[in-house]
Protein backbone atom coordinates (compact mmCIF):
# COMPACT_ATOMS: atom_id res chain seq x y z
CA UNK A 1 0.00 0.00 0.00
CA UNK A 2 1.60 3.31 -1.01
CA UNK A 3 0.99 5.70 1.46
CA UNK A 4 -0.03 9.52 0.51
CA UNK A 5 2.39 11.28 2.24
CA UNK A 6 1.35 15.19 0.57
CA UNK A 7 -1.85 14.56 1.22
CA UNK A 8 -3.42 14.48 -2.88
CA UNK A 9 -6.28 13.37 -1.80
CA UNK A 10 -8.14 10.89 -5.31
CA UNK A 11 -9.77 13.78 -6.93
CA UNK A 12 -6.59 16.07 -7.48
CA UNK A 13 -4.55 12.69 -7.95
CA UNK A 14 -6.37 12.27 -11.03
CA UNK A 15 -6.41 15.66 -11.85
CA UNK A 16 -2.60 15.43 -11.91
CA UNK A 17 -2.94 12.21 -14.17
CA UNK A 18 -5.44 14.01 -16.54
CA UNK A 19 -3.35 15.74 -19.07
CA UNK A 20 -1.03 13.53 -19.65
CA UNK A 21 -4.04 10.11 -20.13
CA UNK A 22 -6.17 12.85 -22.40
CA UNK A 23 -2.81 13.30 -24.49
CA UNK A 24 -2.30 9.07 -24.57
CA UNK A 25 -5.91 8.75 -25.32
CA UNK A 26 -6.34 10.66 -28.44
CA UNK A 27 -2.88 10.42 -29.88
CA UNK A 28 -2.29 6.36 -28.54
CA UNK A 29 -4.95 4.28 -27.77
CA UNK A 30 -7.14 6.21 -30.67
CA UNK A 31 -4.93 4.91 -33.43
CA UNK A 32 -4.36 2.17 -32.05
CA UNK A 33 -8.23 0.89 -31.94
CA UNK A 34 -8.08 2.16 -35.42
CA UNK A 35 -5.84 0.29 -36.60
CA UNK A 36 -7.26 -2.91 -35.14
CA UNK A 37 -10.62 -1.51 -37.04
CA UNK A 38 -9.29 -1.20 -40.77
CA UNK A 39 -7.54 -4.80 -40.07
CA UNK A 40 -10.93 -5.98 -40.87
CA UNK A 41 -11.40 -4.37 -44.13
CA UNK A 42 -9.96 -3.86 -47.56
CA UNK A 43 -9.22 -0.53 -47.56
CA UNK A 44 -6.57 0.69 -49.76
CA UNK A 45 -4.75 3.56 -50.75
CA UNK A 46 -5.47 4.18 -53.71
CA UNK A 47 -7.91 2.30 -56.12
CA UNK A 48 -11.81 1.61 -55.81
CA UNK A 49 -11.59 -0.10 -51.99
CA UNK A 50 -9.60 3.78 -51.20
CA UNK A 51 -13.04 5.18 -51.46
CA UNK A 52 -15.65 2.54 -49.98
CA UNK A 53 -14.07 0.09 -47.79
CA UNK A 54 -16.09 -3.13 -47.11
CA UNK A 55 -15.48 -5.22 -44.19
CA UNK A 56 -13.91 -8.89 -44.83
CA UNK A 57 -13.76 -10.19 -41.24
CA UNK A 58 -10.79 -11.99 -40.76
CA UNK A 59 -9.78 -12.28 -44.31
CA UNK A 60 -6.28 -10.20 -43.70
CA UNK A 61 -5.19 -12.08 -40.53
CA UNK A 62 -5.75 -15.58 -42.17
CA UNK A 63 -3.96 -14.23 -45.28
CA UNK A 64 -1.17 -12.49 -43.19
CA UNK A 65 -1.19 -15.92 -41.15
CA UNK A 66 -1.02 -18.49 -44.25
CA UNK A 67 1.98 -15.77 -46.17
CA UNK A 68 5.25 -17.01 -46.54
CA UNK A 69 6.45 -13.44 -46.65
CA UNK A 70 5.48 -12.51 -43.39
CA UNK A 71 6.07 -15.62 -41.72
CA UNK A 72 9.45 -15.37 -42.42
CA UNK A 73 9.85 -11.50 -41.52
CA UNK A 74 8.64 -12.76 -37.67
CA UNK A 75 11.26 -14.93 -37.79
CA UNK A 76 14.19 -12.26 -38.97
CA UNK A 77 12.54 -10.00 -36.42
CA UNK A 78 13.18 -12.94 -33.76
CA UNK A 79 16.77 -13.29 -34.56
CA UNK A 80 16.81 -9.69 -34.79
CA UNK A 81 15.96 -9.17 -31.10
CA UNK A 82 17.26 -12.02 -29.82
CA UNK A 83 20.54 -11.21 -31.39
CA UNK A 84 20.89 -7.16 -31.06
CA UNK A 85 18.43 -6.73 -27.91
CA UNK A 86 18.86 -9.75 -25.70
CA UNK A 87 22.63 -10.71 -26.68
CA UNK A 88 24.10 -7.54 -27.76
CA UNK A 89 22.55 -5.01 -26.19
CA UNK A 90 21.98 -6.55 -22.38
CA UNK A 91 25.31 -8.77 -22.13
CA UNK A 92 27.92 -5.80 -23.47
CA UNK A 93 25.62 -2.73 -21.07
CA UNK A 94 26.23 -5.75 -18.28
CA UNK A 95 29.79 -6.46 -18.80
CA UNK A 96 30.74 -2.49 -19.26
CA UNK A 97 28.93 -1.90 -16.22
CA UNK A 98 30.67 -4.44 -14.44
CA UNK A 99 33.91 -4.20 -15.48
CA UNK A 100 34.76 -0.50 -16.20
CA UNK A 101 36.19 1.44 -13.46
CA UNK A 102 37.67 5.26 -13.14
CA UNK A 103 38.26 7.35 -16.25
CA UNK A 104 38.90 4.76 -18.67
CA UNK A 105 34.57 4.01 -17.76
CA UNK A 106 33.68 7.94 -18.64
CA UNK A 107 35.80 7.62 -21.49
CA UNK A 108 34.50 4.07 -23.25
CA UNK A 109 30.96 5.56 -21.72
CA UNK A 110 31.09 8.77 -23.31
CA UNK A 111 31.56 7.25 -26.87
CA UNK A 112 29.05 4.38 -26.09
CA UNK A 113 25.94 6.98 -25.21
CA UNK A 114 26.99 9.32 -28.25
CA UNK A 115 25.85 6.05 -30.41
CA UNK A 116 22.85 6.53 -28.65
CA UNK A 117 21.58 9.64 -28.45
CA UNK A 118 22.37 10.50 -32.14
CA UNK A 119 20.16 10.61 -35.16
CA UNK A 120 19.00 7.78 -36.87
CA UNK A 121 19.52 9.49 -39.95
CA UNK A 122 23.13 10.19 -39.39
CA UNK A 123 23.95 7.34 -37.88
CA UNK A 124 22.68 5.37 -40.82
CA UNK A 125 24.90 7.08 -43.19
CA UNK A 126 27.53 6.46 -40.62
CA UNK A 127 27.34 3.31 -40.93
CA UNK A 128 26.78 3.04 -45.16
CA UNK A 129 30.33 4.77 -45.17
CA UNK A 130 32.09 2.24 -42.82
CA UNK A 131 30.44 -0.92 -44.67
CA UNK A 132 30.82 0.65 -48.27
CA UNK A 133 32.23 -2.01 -50.22
CA UNK A 134 34.74 -0.15 -51.84
CA UNK A 135 36.14 2.71 -49.54
CA UNK A 136 34.51 1.67 -46.21
CA UNK A 137 36.53 2.12 -43.45
CA UNK A 138 36.08 -1.87 -42.17
CA UNK A 139 36.67 -2.94 -45.38
CA UNK A 140 39.92 -1.07 -45.35
CA UNK A 141 41.24 -2.45 -42.22
CA UNK A 142 40.32 -6.09 -42.53
CA UNK A 143 42.50 -5.77 -46.04
CA UNK A 144 38.94 -7.17 -48.13
CA UNK A 145 38.49 -4.30 -50.45
CA UNK A 146 35.04 -5.13 -52.54
CA UNK A 147 33.40 -7.69 -49.64
CA UNK A 148 29.33 -6.48 -49.83
CA UNK A 149 28.76 -6.58 -46.17
CA UNK A 150 25.00 -5.58 -46.70
CA UNK A 151 24.04 -7.40 -49.41
CA UNK A 152 25.94 -11.05 -48.40
CA UNK A 153 25.33 -10.68 -44.37
CA UNK A 154 22.42 -8.39 -44.12
CA UNK A 155 21.16 -9.60 -40.80
CA UNK A 156 24.35 -9.87 -39.09
CA UNK A 157 24.95 -6.30 -40.19
CA UNK A 158 21.53 -5.09 -38.31
CA UNK A 159 22.43 -7.00 -35.57
CA UNK A 160 25.74 -5.77 -34.95
CA UNK A 161 24.27 -2.21 -35.71
CA UNK A 162 21.96 -2.06 -33.45
CA UNK A 163 23.95 -3.56 -30.67
CA UNK A 164 26.00 -0.58 -31.75
CA UNK A 165 23.02 1.47 -31.37
CA UNK A 166 21.11 0.68 -28.41
CA UNK A 167 23.84 -0.55 -25.70
CA UNK A 168 24.15 2.99 -23.75
CA UNK A 169 20.49 1.91 -21.82
CA UNK A 170 21.51 -1.09 -20.82
CA UNK A 171 25.06 -0.21 -19.36
CA UNK A 172 23.47 2.63 -17.74
CA UNK A 173 20.68 1.22 -15.71
CA UNK A 174 22.90 -1.70 -15.15
CA UNK A 175 25.48 0.58 -13.68
CA UNK A 176 22.38 1.42 -11.33
CA UNK A 177 21.55 -1.78 -11.15
CA UNK A 178 24.79 -2.53 -9.64
CA UNK A 179 25.21 0.20 -7.31
CA UNK A 180 22.36 -1.15 -4.96
CA UNK A 181 23.80 -4.06 -4.42
CA UNK A 182 25.08 -4.44 -0.82
CA UNK A 183 29.45 -4.70 -1.41
CA UNK A 184 28.92 -6.56 2.12
CA UNK A 185 26.98 -9.31 0.51
CA UNK A 186 29.91 -9.74 -2.01
CA UNK A 187 32.82 -9.44 0.69
CA UNK A 188 31.45 -11.81 2.29
CA UNK A 189 30.69 -14.67 -0.68
CA UNK A 190 34.25 -13.42 -1.82
CA UNK A 191 35.22 -14.44 1.69
CA UNK A 192 33.78 -18.00 1.52
CA UNK A 193 35.72 -18.19 -1.27
CA UNK A 194 33.43 -17.65 -4.34
CA UNK A 195 34.77 -17.16 -7.66
CA UNK A 196 33.40 -14.44 -9.72
CA UNK A 197 30.76 -16.35 -11.93
CA UNK A 198 29.83 -17.81 -8.34
CA UNK A 199 29.46 -14.06 -7.20
CA UNK A 200 27.96 -13.22 -10.03
CA UNK A 201 25.16 -16.09 -9.89
CA UNK A 202 24.67 -15.83 -6.14
CA UNK A 203 24.66 -12.57 -5.10
CA UNK A 204 24.44 -10.18 -8.17
CA UNK A 205 22.20 -11.75 -9.96
CA UNK A 206 19.52 -12.19 -7.56
CA UNK A 207 19.86 -8.46 -6.55
CA UNK A 208 19.28 -7.46 -9.71
CA UNK A 209 16.69 -9.32 -11.21
CA UNK A 210 13.94 -6.90 -11.19
CA UNK A 211 16.40 -4.75 -13.38
CA UNK A 212 17.46 -7.11 -15.57
CA UNK A 213 13.43 -8.40 -16.53
CA UNK A 214 12.59 -4.13 -16.78
CA UNK A 215 15.89 -3.78 -19.33
CA UNK A 216 15.09 -7.14 -21.21
CA UNK A 217 11.49 -5.88 -21.21
CA UNK A 218 11.70 -2.36 -22.67
CA UNK A 219 14.63 -3.07 -25.52
CA UNK A 220 13.04 -6.05 -26.58
CA UNK A 221 10.07 -3.79 -27.28
CA UNK A 222 11.89 -1.21 -28.65
CA UNK A 223 13.77 -3.75 -30.83
CA UNK A 224 10.82 -5.29 -32.27
CA UNK A 225 9.52 -2.11 -33.49
CA UNK A 226 12.77 -0.25 -34.50
CA UNK A 227 12.39 0.79 -38.14
CA UNK A 228 16.17 2.35 -38.40
CA UNK A 229 17.32 -1.06 -40.09
CA UNK A 230 15.32 0.17 -43.03
CA UNK A 231 17.52 2.62 -43.74
CA UNK A 232 20.52 0.45 -43.72
CA UNK A 233 19.36 -2.38 -46.29
CA UNK A 234 15.46 -1.45 -46.86
CA UNK A 235 14.67 -4.95 -46.35
CA UNK A 236 16.90 -6.29 -48.78
CA UNK A 237 17.96 -7.97 -50.28
CA UNK A 238 15.37 -9.69 -51.68
CA UNK A 239 13.89 -9.45 -48.30
CA UNK A 240 16.33 -11.05 -46.26
CA UNK A 241 16.53 -8.20 -43.43
CA UNK A 242 12.52 -7.72 -43.56
CA UNK A 243 12.06 -7.59 -40.30
CA UNK A 244 8.26 -7.05 -39.21
CA UNK A 245 8.79 -3.14 -38.55
CA UNK A 246 9.80 -2.57 -41.87
CA UNK A 247 7.50 -5.28 -43.43
CA UNK A 248 4.45 -3.16 -42.32
CA UNK A 249 5.79 -0.45 -44.27
CA UNK A 250 6.45 -2.23 -47.66
CA UNK A 251 2.98 -3.88 -47.42
CA UNK A 252 0.89 -0.95 -46.18
CA UNK A 253 3.07 2.46 -47.40
CA UNK A 254 4.61 1.27 -51.04
CA UNK A 255 2.09 -1.58 -51.23
CA UNK A 256 -1.22 0.53 -50.22
CA UNK A 257 -2.63 -2.36 -49.21
CA UNK A 258 -4.32 -0.26 -45.52
CA UNK A 259 -6.18 -2.65 -44.41
CA UNK A 260 -3.89 -5.83 -44.52
CA UNK A 261 -1.09 -3.74 -43.23
CA UNK A 262 -3.73 -2.91 -40.26
CA UNK A 263 -3.98 -6.80 -39.25
CA UNK A 264 -0.12 -7.16 -39.99
CA UNK A 265 -0.04 -4.65 -37.07
CA UNK A 266 -2.37 -5.76 -35.07
CA UNK A 267 -0.78 -9.47 -35.41
CA UNK A 268 2.41 -7.41 -34.18
CA UNK A 269 0.77 -5.66 -31.33
CA UNK A 270 -0.37 -9.32 -29.93
CA UNK A 271 3.24 -10.90 -30.34
CA UNK A 272 4.41 -7.74 -27.99
CA UNK A 273 1.62 -8.57 -25.76
CA UNK A 274 2.52 -12.16 -25.41
CA UNK A 275 6.47 -10.80 -25.21
CA UNK A 276 5.27 -8.46 -22.54
CA UNK A 277 3.30 -10.72 -20.27
CA UNK A 278 6.03 -13.21 -20.85
CA UNK A 279 8.56 -10.88 -18.87
CA UNK A 280 5.76 -9.57 -16.54
CA UNK A 281 5.07 -13.23 -15.32
CA UNK A 282 8.71 -13.81 -14.47
CA UNK A 283 9.00 -10.53 -12.89
CA UNK A 284 5.91 -11.68 -10.61
CA UNK A 285 7.59 -14.85 -9.93
CA UNK A 286 10.26 -12.91 -8.00
CA UNK A 287 8.33 -12.18 -5.27
CA UNK B 1 51.11 -12.66 -9.48
CA UNK B 2 50.71 -14.13 -13.45
CA UNK B 3 47.32 -14.81 -12.94
CA UNK B 4 46.81 -10.39 -12.23
CA UNK B 5 48.79 -9.65 -15.01
CA UNK B 6 46.58 -11.91 -17.73
CA UNK B 7 43.34 -10.59 -16.34
CA UNK B 8 44.96 -6.75 -16.86
CA UNK B 9 46.17 -7.89 -20.47
CA UNK B 10 42.89 -9.19 -20.95
CA UNK B 11 40.77 -5.88 -19.48
CA UNK B 12 42.77 -3.68 -21.97
CA UNK B 13 42.33 -5.63 -24.84
CA UNK B 14 38.50 -6.02 -24.06
CA UNK B 15 38.56 -2.37 -23.41
CA UNK B 16 40.70 -1.81 -26.36
CA UNK B 17 38.12 -3.65 -28.71
CA UNK B 18 35.30 -2.08 -27.29
CA UNK B 19 36.57 1.72 -28.05
CA UNK B 20 37.36 0.47 -31.56
CA UNK B 21 33.82 -0.45 -32.08
CA UNK B 22 32.04 1.94 -31.14
CA UNK B 23 34.63 4.79 -32.47
CA UNK B 24 35.03 3.46 -35.70
CA UNK B 25 32.19 4.13 -37.13
CA UNK B 26 31.75 7.83 -35.81
CA UNK B 27 35.37 8.58 -37.64
CA UNK B 28 33.87 9.40 -40.95
CA UNK B 29 31.63 12.16 -39.37
CA UNK B 30 34.32 14.42 -38.08
CA UNK B 31 36.89 13.43 -41.58
CA UNK B 32 34.21 13.54 -44.07
CA UNK B 33 32.77 17.25 -43.51
CA UNK B 34 36.42 18.78 -43.78
CA UNK B 35 37.24 17.12 -46.81
CA UNK B 36 37.15 18.57 -50.11
CA UNK B 37 35.26 16.19 -52.17
CA UNK B 38 34.49 13.34 -49.74
CA UNK B 39 33.66 9.41 -50.46
CA UNK B 40 33.22 7.09 -47.80
CA UNK B 41 36.60 6.66 -47.17
CA UNK B 42 37.79 8.16 -44.18
CA UNK B 43 40.79 10.15 -45.00
CA UNK B 44 43.18 12.61 -43.10
CA UNK B 45 40.61 15.70 -43.62
CA UNK B 46 42.08 18.77 -45.74
CA UNK B 47 40.02 21.34 -43.38
CA UNK B 48 37.99 23.37 -46.34
CA UNK B 49 35.08 25.18 -45.29
CA UNK B 50 34.11 25.11 -48.71
CA UNK B 51 31.12 22.34 -47.15
CA UNK B 52 30.18 24.25 -44.45
CA UNK B 53 29.79 27.70 -46.80
CA UNK B 54 27.26 25.43 -49.49
CA UNK B 55 25.01 24.39 -46.07
CA UNK B 56 24.84 27.58 -45.22
CA UNK B 57 24.02 28.75 -49.01
CA UNK B 58 21.21 25.95 -48.63
CA UNK B 59 17.63 27.72 -48.59
CA UNK B 60 16.35 25.12 -46.30
CA UNK B 61 19.14 23.54 -44.09
CA UNK B 62 19.64 26.50 -41.54
CA UNK B 63 16.08 26.60 -41.11
CA UNK B 64 15.63 22.97 -40.18
CA UNK B 65 17.56 22.87 -37.59
CA UNK B 66 15.30 25.11 -35.92
CA UNK B 67 12.43 23.65 -36.82
CA UNK B 68 14.40 20.80 -35.03
CA UNK B 69 14.19 22.85 -32.12
CA UNK B 70 11.02 23.73 -31.92
CA UNK B 71 9.64 20.64 -31.61
CA UNK B 72 12.11 18.82 -29.71
CA UNK B 73 12.09 21.92 -26.91
CA UNK B 74 8.64 21.78 -26.75
CA UNK B 75 7.92 18.19 -26.76
CA UNK B 76 10.40 17.46 -24.31
CA UNK B 77 8.62 20.34 -21.71
CA UNK B 78 5.14 18.48 -22.69
CA UNK B 79 6.26 15.46 -21.35
CA UNK B 80 8.74 16.60 -18.63
CA UNK B 81 5.56 18.38 -17.00
CA UNK B 82 2.91 16.22 -17.44
CA UNK B 83 4.95 13.08 -17.04
CA UNK B 84 6.26 14.14 -13.49
CA UNK B 85 2.45 15.43 -12.15
CA UNK B 86 1.12 11.94 -13.35
CA UNK B 87 4.03 9.47 -12.13
CA UNK B 88 3.89 11.59 -8.52
CA UNK B 89 0.06 10.86 -8.70
CA UNK B 90 0.62 7.05 -8.90
CA UNK B 91 3.52 7.18 -7.19
CA UNK B 92 1.86 8.23 -3.99
CA UNK B 93 -1.75 7.50 -4.60
CA UNK B 94 -3.22 3.89 -5.54
CA UNK B 95 -5.91 4.85 -8.02
CA UNK B 96 -7.49 1.50 -9.61
CA UNK B 97 -5.85 -0.62 -12.24
CA UNK B 98 -2.98 1.17 -11.90
CA UNK B 99 -0.19 -1.09 -12.39
CA UNK B 100 -1.92 -2.80 -15.44
CA UNK B 101 -2.74 0.39 -16.96
CA UNK B 102 0.69 1.69 -16.97
CA UNK B 103 2.11 -1.88 -18.50
CA UNK B 104 -0.75 -1.80 -20.71
CA UNK B 105 0.13 2.20 -21.90
CA UNK B 106 3.99 1.17 -22.00
CA UNK B 107 3.32 -1.39 -24.68
CA UNK B 108 1.03 0.27 -26.59
CA UNK B 109 3.15 3.07 -27.20
CA UNK B 110 6.44 1.06 -28.15
CA UNK B 111 4.35 -0.30 -30.82
CA UNK B 112 2.18 2.74 -32.12
CA UNK B 113 4.29 5.46 -32.72
CA UNK B 114 6.33 3.46 -35.39
CA UNK B 115 5.12 2.41 -38.56
CA UNK B 116 1.99 0.90 -37.45
CA UNK B 117 0.15 4.17 -36.78
CA UNK B 118 1.06 6.12 -39.72
CA UNK B 119 -1.90 5.88 -41.28
CA UNK B 120 -4.67 5.90 -38.60
CA UNK B 121 -2.45 9.12 -37.25
CA UNK B 122 -2.18 11.00 -40.85
CA UNK B 123 -6.24 10.26 -41.10
CA UNK B 124 -6.76 11.68 -37.60
CA UNK B 125 -4.43 14.66 -38.34
CA UNK B 126 -6.32 15.50 -41.81
CA UNK B 127 -9.68 15.29 -39.94
CA UNK B 128 -8.93 17.91 -36.98
CA UNK B 129 -6.80 19.98 -39.33
CA UNK B 130 -3.12 19.12 -37.42
CA UNK B 131 -1.68 18.71 -40.78
CA UNK B 132 1.23 21.04 -41.29
CA UNK B 133 1.28 22.34 -37.56
CA UNK B 134 4.04 21.83 -35.32
CA UNK B 135 2.02 22.37 -32.43
CA UNK B 136 -0.26 19.14 -33.47
CA UNK B 137 2.92 17.53 -34.30
CA UNK B 138 4.86 18.39 -30.73
CA UNK B 139 1.32 16.80 -29.21
CA UNK B 140 1.29 13.84 -31.33
CA UNK B 141 4.65 12.69 -29.79
CA UNK B 142 4.20 14.02 -26.31
CA UNK B 143 1.27 11.58 -26.77
CA UNK B 144 4.12 9.06 -27.58
CA UNK B 145 6.44 9.93 -25.41
CA UNK B 146 4.56 9.73 -22.02
CA UNK B 147 3.74 6.46 -21.05
CA UNK B 148 7.44 5.69 -21.00
CA UNK B 149 8.07 8.65 -19.36
CA UNK B 150 5.85 7.96 -16.50
CA UNK B 151 7.29 4.39 -16.30
CA UNK B 152 10.28 5.88 -15.57
CA UNK B 153 10.10 8.73 -13.53
CA UNK B 154 7.28 6.65 -11.30
CA UNK B 155 10.54 4.36 -9.98
CA UNK B 156 12.28 7.89 -9.21
CA UNK B 157 9.26 9.09 -7.40
CA UNK B 158 8.54 5.05 -5.53
CA UNK B 159 12.04 5.48 -4.59
CA UNK B 160 12.43 9.15 -2.89
CA UNK B 161 11.52 9.22 0.96
CA UNK B 162 8.42 10.17 2.00
CA UNK B 163 9.20 11.56 5.44
CA UNK B 164 9.94 15.13 3.72
CA UNK B 165 6.59 15.20 2.14
CA UNK B 166 4.98 14.84 5.31
CA UNK B 167 7.04 17.38 7.79
CA UNK B 168 6.17 19.81 4.50
CA UNK B 169 2.12 18.70 5.05
CA UNK B 170 2.52 19.36 8.72
CA UNK B 171 4.08 22.74 8.06
CA UNK B 172 0.74 23.36 6.05
CA UNK B 173 1.93 23.37 2.68
CA UNK B 174 -0.15 22.30 -0.39
CA UNK B 175 0.07 19.56 -2.87
CA UNK B 176 1.18 21.89 -5.68
CA UNK B 177 4.07 23.37 -3.01
CA UNK B 178 5.15 20.28 -2.18
CA UNK B 179 5.98 19.26 -5.62
CA UNK B 180 7.62 22.21 -6.97
CA UNK B 181 9.89 22.60 -3.74
CA UNK B 182 10.51 19.13 -2.29
CA UNK B 183 9.72 16.31 -4.63
CA UNK B 184 11.17 18.00 -7.66
CA UNK B 185 14.45 19.10 -6.20
CA UNK B 186 14.34 15.34 -5.00
CA UNK B 187 14.25 13.82 -8.50
CA UNK B 188 15.90 16.25 -10.67
CA UNK B 189 17.87 13.84 -12.46
CA UNK B 190 15.37 11.79 -13.44
CA UNK B 191 13.65 14.67 -14.72
CA UNK B 192 16.87 15.87 -16.49
CA UNK B 193 16.90 12.46 -18.15
CA UNK B 194 13.29 11.97 -19.11
CA UNK B 195 14.17 15.49 -20.88
CA UNK B 196 17.44 14.46 -22.64
CA UNK B 197 15.61 11.10 -23.62
CA UNK B 198 12.85 13.10 -24.59
CA UNK B 199 14.98 15.77 -26.52
CA UNK B 200 16.95 12.86 -28.36
CA UNK B 201 13.93 11.17 -29.28
CA UNK B 202 12.45 14.00 -31.09
CA UNK B 203 15.39 15.26 -32.79
CA UNK B 204 16.09 12.02 -34.19
CA UNK B 205 12.42 11.38 -35.28
CA UNK B 206 11.87 11.60 -39.16
CA UNK B 207 8.58 9.61 -39.55
CA UNK B 208 6.18 11.55 -38.02
CA UNK B 209 7.44 15.13 -39.70
CA UNK B 210 7.82 13.14 -42.83
CA UNK B 211 4.26 12.04 -42.92
CA UNK B 212 2.19 15.19 -41.22
CA UNK B 213 4.74 18.30 -42.20
CA UNK B 214 4.44 18.73 -46.07
CA UNK B 215 5.67 22.71 -46.23
CA UNK B 216 9.47 22.86 -46.58
CA UNK B 217 9.26 25.72 -44.08
CA UNK B 218 8.17 23.55 -41.84
CA UNK B 219 10.26 20.39 -41.92
CA UNK B 220 12.83 19.41 -38.93
CA UNK B 221 16.91 18.43 -39.52
CA UNK B 222 15.69 14.58 -40.08
CA UNK B 223 13.27 15.44 -43.17
CA UNK B 224 15.95 18.09 -45.03
CA UNK B 225 18.75 14.97 -44.66
CA UNK B 226 17.23 12.90 -47.45
CA UNK B 227 16.42 15.54 -49.16
CA UNK B 228 20.63 16.10 -49.78
CA UNK B 229 20.36 14.34 -53.08
CA UNK B 230 22.22 15.38 -56.38
CA UNK B 231 20.19 15.38 -59.45
CA UNK B 232 21.21 11.63 -60.35
CA UNK B 233 19.90 10.39 -56.82
CA UNK B 234 23.56 9.95 -55.45
CA UNK B 235 23.89 10.81 -52.03
CA UNK B 236 25.58 13.85 -52.35
CA UNK B 237 28.25 13.23 -49.60
CA UNK B 238 29.38 17.19 -49.05
CA UNK B 239 26.12 18.54 -48.30
CA UNK B 240 25.00 14.78 -46.17
CA UNK B 241 28.38 14.62 -44.14
CA UNK B 242 27.90 18.38 -43.30
CA UNK B 243 24.69 18.91 -42.26
CA UNK B 244 24.98 15.27 -39.96
CA UNK B 245 27.74 16.94 -38.15
CA UNK B 246 25.50 20.08 -37.57
CA UNK B 247 22.40 18.20 -37.00
CA UNK B 248 24.23 16.16 -34.67
CA UNK B 249 26.82 18.56 -32.58
CA UNK B 250 23.42 20.03 -30.24
CA UNK B 251 22.57 16.45 -29.00
CA UNK B 252 25.38 16.45 -28.14
CA UNK B 253 26.26 19.35 -26.49
CA UNK B 254 23.00 18.43 -24.56
CA UNK B 255 24.57 15.37 -23.13
CA UNK B 256 27.85 16.88 -22.22
CA UNK B 257 25.89 19.92 -20.26
CA UNK B 258 23.65 17.28 -18.42
CA UNK B 259 26.56 14.93 -17.81
CA UNK B 260 28.29 17.55 -15.97
CA UNK B 261 25.11 19.13 -14.21
CA UNK B 262 23.48 16.12 -12.87
CA UNK B 263 25.44 13.76 -14.04
CA UNK B 264 23.98 11.50 -16.75
CA UNK B 265 22.68 8.16 -15.30
CA UNK B 266 19.79 6.24 -13.63
CA UNK B 267 19.88 7.49 -10.13
CA UNK B 268 18.39 3.70 -8.71
CA UNK B 269 15.78 4.35 -11.24
CA UNK B 270 13.57 1.86 -13.19
CA UNK B 271 13.23 -0.95 -10.58
CA UNK B 272 10.91 -3.29 -11.26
Amino acid sequence: MSTDAAGLGRVRASAFVAPALILIAVFLVFPALWVVLLGVTNYRLTGLAAADPEFVGLDNFVSALTDGRFLDSTWLTVQFVLGSAVIGQAILGFTLAKVLHGRVKRFVEGLVILAWILPSAVVSFLWIALLDRDSGTLNTLLGIPGFPWLLDHPMLSIIVFNTWRGTAFSMMLYGAALGNVPPSHLESARLAGANGWQQLRDVIFPHIRGHILTNLLLISLWTFNDFTPFLLTAGGPDGKSEILAVHVYKVALQGGELGYGAAVSTVILLINLVVAVFYLRLLREQR
Amino acid sequence: MTGFVVRRIGFYTFVAVVLAFFALPLLWLVTAPFTDTPTYEVKVPDFTPANFQAIVEHPYALGSLVNSIILAVGTAALVVLFASLAAYALSRVRLPGRDALLYALLLLSSIITGTAAMVPLFQLAVTVGLIDSQLGLILILTGGLLPAAIFMLKDFMDSTPKSYEESARVFGASPLQIVGHIVVPLVRPGLATIAVWALANVWGNFLMPYLLLSDVEKQPAAVIMYTLYTEGGQPNLRLLSTFGLLYSIPVVLMYLFVSKKYGFRFHGGIKR
